[in-house]
């Protein structure tokens, strides 16, 4: 497809003035954006910008409240996903949309017209998948495969539509390093192609090496458009959260005192069929470490956090021992009048039901740790309302919780503002022992510094934390020492200052143990 | 044209408020129409279903005795549905709970003592939970669907109490009518006035109704069922267990709903028949989600639902139609309840213009 002259200008894709309001409130507001043939445009904003909202419209998920987006200079409408594959939009989501239980080709077939044969689209999908260097069997089955070649299937699958434009939705969250390597290779050859790609992220490293052009957006508005690659990551910072953001201290502290957390061969059966199992865990947390446990996500992170928080106990007493005492057995409530406290990584529904005040969400957590404080009335179990609402307006003060009214539904309050609230719940006890699952998932830059900072400062007063996380720079910022989960098999832990982030990411992907690597290579087979 | 669905970013307050009166309105109207493809004046005959039942002392002792069963029921039921465990079978428990009951008075009717009354009560309750606790038992441990067999459990009572009552509890002299002794004087439930029928399950309906508005508001108790009514993730971060509260919610509602078997037979109709319940428990589910699942709502949605119960009898009487409007009337009201209680997640919009799929034909 060359591209020369005039035709090389004209923008492939042009959005003039486009709103959509959610209500009152502008998810986005005045947009305007212009993508050129050929090249990659990246953009780039905090959670909750308004690019997802921004890309929906784009792809016909959600209709635009005003202003108008050009196709190749031609004014059109977009009202569904299957037209946006009409015109030549691919979209890959953030959240695949595969079904485990069926084969990468059946997987494909569901987005196609009906009446192409399995066998014609598995040729098609293997012959593309070559030409990309994005290797994937198409007679896999769907479950059987890393998060890495599930999104080669999202590609490919947008890629059969001989798309111009292909839209990817934060595509390296869940890659490795190495394998997001892979996917920069597959981005330049559709490049090269004469293809645009729009690639959401808030990475900036990754922006300002693999893109052309960026447009920035913050709280739905346009805030810059630049070249990435002149700009510093603190300028492309300063655009997108609008200020400065305070730096973690790292936490740097000698003291390390006795193991409060050690878990010891640690071995769970997968729960589901899609569950991860774990294999031999073994760690110690000393008090005033934090052990970071990096990983891609579907590694077992959330099965590890299910053992060491009670909710789902072991058999074996001995598997985990909190502050010394052997825990295995023991429920969520048992550990926490130990000394533990605990942040899930989900926020709703899990961490705390949206529905119910914040008092009520603090109760949810600590009803049987502080029952003196909390609980009155004998056996009937009164609520000390006037008390639970004084430690709310506690936590919320130290860990500056911004919210609409005195006590709103959890539901109401942004994620970041929740997940202090939170985290602070738990910090408001100084346990002893704190496990954190992705701690600022899916939070603003602001309040992510904030509740860094807190571990690290919970870690420095003689606890010992344990964070799960999937993002290296976090990790990084507040670790003393990390290990690596993979496959439900925990690395050694090693002190922070000695890793690389290329060591990590050798060690996410297994790659330390030959055995795995050989089975890596032998999966497409 | 067409009509959009929006969801509103909070739950609108005026509508959780407004959407039952909007139900009742509604199932008024559809009321109204149904009369006229009766053929019958919708107003006469809205004036005789409504309004007559309330206007003599003695029906508004029937309303109160209809209430009774309804309120406690469905107070039971509305623990269950808040922590997400389905009980459909009140009209089994409600069943067994007055077999259970009537032992001592059918069985030991030689026994004289004032101990007799509250033990039936007591023996009600259990009879009702006991039963309860079988689909409890069964989705605790089994992970059965306990819709279904609460439902079915319904019928094994139903057909229990028949056998019964045309078999070995069959009143000896009783000219072979299926039906049991009629119950000696200290086994009936006392009237609460002398102006009429009205028995003491009233007041076993409103304290019900006030305990379980107090636990759900002040207790950790309450706290649990929503939590984990809501989120059983959330209820197990939390420490509470499930399984736990699939037998506490179940044997609640089954207790809630024995007792008032047992009292509808000791006080209302003195004695066991093949048939003791004109779906007290099916209606009571209605009477649940009129009152918005609280406890204090359900007392004003029994009498409304007791007033159908009435009005079916009267509009019988009065203009002849079947009295078989009573329960499309009950349907209608459920219908329009669940209908209206979207209102309060979302926003209808009607869109008057295109926004077709035109377009993008022509920009290829």
């Amino acid at each position: 497809m060359p591209v020369e002259g005039e035709a090389a200008n004209r923008p492939l894709l042009a959005v003039g003035n486009l709103t959509k309001l959610f209500g009152t409130f502008a998810a986005c507001s005045g947009i305007n954006l212009d993508i050129r043939p050929g090249e990659i445009h990246a953009l780039l904003g905090e959670n909750g910008a308004g690019k997802s909202t921004l890309v929906k419209m784009l792809f016909g998920v959600l209709s635009p409240s005003s202003g108008q987006i050009l196709w190749q200079g031609q004014p059109v409408q977009i009202p569904s996903p299957s037209a946006a594959r009409k015109l030549g939009i691919g979209m890959v989501f953030q959240h695949f949309c595969l079904f485990e239980a069926l084969t990468v080709a059946e997987n494909i077939a569901l987005s196609m017209d009906p009446g192409v044969s399995l066998a014609n689209i598995a040729e098609e999908a293997k012959r593309l998948s070559v030409s990309y260097g994005l290797p994937l069997d198409p007679n896999a089955h769907v479950a059987d495969l890393s998060v890495g070649e599930r999104q080669r299937i999202e590609i490919v699958r947008a890629l059969l539509q001989n798309p111009k434009l292909i839209i990817l939705d934060e595509p390296t969250s869940v890659l490795t390093p190495q394998e997001a390597d892979r996917l920069f290779e597959t981005l330049a050859k559709l490049k090269a192609e004469g293809r645009s790609v729009l690639y959401i992220s808030h990475r900036l490293e990754e922006v300002q090496r693999i893109c052309d052009r960026a447009t920035v957006l913050r709280h739905g508005k346009v805030t810059g458009a630049c070249d990435p690659r002149l700009e510093t990551p603190a300028s492309l910072a300063r655009m997108m959260v609008g200020s400065d953001v305070a730096h973690v201290s790292a936490a740097g502290t000698d003291l390390k005192g006795d193991v409060q957390l050690e878990v010891r061969h640690l071995t769970a059966a997968a729960r589901t069929p899609f569950a991860v199992s774990l294999k031999d865990v073994c760690l110690k947390v000393r008090a005033g470490e934090v052990l970071a446990i990096a990983g891609v996500a579907g590694n077992g992170q959330g099965e590890l956090f299910d053992a060491l928080s009670g909710e789902y106990p072991v058999p074996d007493p001995d598997a985990i021992h909190v502050r010394q005492k052997p825990a295995g057995n023991l429920g969520i409530t048992a550990r926490r009048l130990m000394g533990a406290g605990f942040v899930p990584e989900e926020r709703h529904g899990h961490a705390a039901v949206p529905a119910l005040s914040l008092s009520d969400n603090l109760v949810l957590a600590r009803c049987q740790s502080d029952r003196k404080a909390f609980i009155g009335g004998g056996f009937i179990g009164i609520i000390r309302q006037q008390a639970v609402k004084r430690a709310a307006k506690r936590i919320s003060e130290v860990m500056d919780v911004r919210k609409s009214s005195d006590n709103p539904a959890a539901g109401s309050l942004s994620g970041g503002n929740l997940q202090k609230f939170i985290v602070g719940r738990e910090l408001d006890r100084q346990p002893t022992v704190l496990v954190v699952n992705q701690p600022t998932w899916g939070v603003d830059a602001g309040a992510a510094s904030r509740i860094r900072q807190s571990l690290v400062d919970l870690a420095k007063s003689g606890s010992a934390v344990l964070v799960i996380s999937q993002d290296l720079d976090e990790i990084f910022e507040v670790a003393t020492e990390i290990a690596v989960i993979s496959e439900g098999r925990l690395s050694e832990a090693y002190p922070a200052a000695t890793l690389s982030r290329e060591k990590i990411g050798l060690l996410m992907g297994g790659m330390d143990n030959q055995a795995d690597a050989a089975r890596e290579t032998s999966h497409a087979h | 044209m067409r009509i959009e669905l929006e969801k509103r970013p909070k739950i609108s307050t005026l509508f959780s408020i407004l959407s039952p009166f909007i139900a009742l309105i509604l199932t008024i109207i559809a009321g109204a129409i149904m009369f006229m493809l009766l053929g019958k004046n919708p107003l006469d005959a809205l004036y005789s279903f409504f309004v007559e039942p309330l206007l003599e002392v003695w029906s508004l002792h029937e309303l109160a005795i209809k209430a009774a069963p309804l309120i406690l029921i469905a107070v039971g039921l509305s623990v269950c549905y808040r922590s997400n465990n389905w009980n459909i079978g009140a009209e089994g428990q409600f069943i067994m709970g007055a077999i259970a009951g009537s032992i001592l008075p059918v069985v030991f009717y030689e026994w004289h003592s004032p101990l007799v009354l509250p033990l039936m009560l007591l023996m009600g309750m259990l009879g009702g939970a006991l039963y309860a606790g079988i689909p409890a038992f069964l989705k605790a441990h089994l992970n059965t669907n306990e819709i279904l067999t609460s439902l079915m459990l319904v019928y094994v009572a139903q057909l229990f109490l028949d056998w019964l009552v045309r078999g070995p509890w069959r009143n000896p002299d009783g000219m072979n009518f299926p039906e049991t002794r009629t119950f000696a004087a200290e086994a009936i439930l006392p009237e609460l006035l002398s102006s009429g029928r009205t028995h003491w399950g009233f007041v076993f309906a409103i304290l019900a109704a006030i305990l379980v508005w107090f636990m759900m508001r002040y207790t950790l108790k309450g706290l649990e069922i929503s939590v984990l009514g809501q989120s059983e993730r959330a209820g197990r971060f939390a420490g509470f267990s499930s399984r736990k509260m699939i037998w506490f919610s179940m044997m609640l509602s089954g207790a809630c709903a024995g007792l008032a078997g047992i009292a509808e037979v000791s006080g209302a109709i003195q004695q066991l028949r093949p048939v003791i319940s004109p779906g007290y428990g099916f209606t009571a589910i209605i009477v649940a989600f009129l009152g918005r699942l609280n406890p204090l709502g359900i007392i004003a949605a029994g009498l409304v639902l007791a007033l159908t119960y009435l009005g079916g009898e009267a509009a019988q009487l009065s203009i002849g139609v079947s009295e078989k409007v009573t329960r499309v009337f009950q349907g209608l009201l459920l219908f329009f309840v669940l209908s209206c209680d979207t209102l309060i997640h979302y926003k209808i919009r009607v869109i008057w213009s295109k926004l077709g799929g035109t377009a993008v034909d022509g920009g290829h």
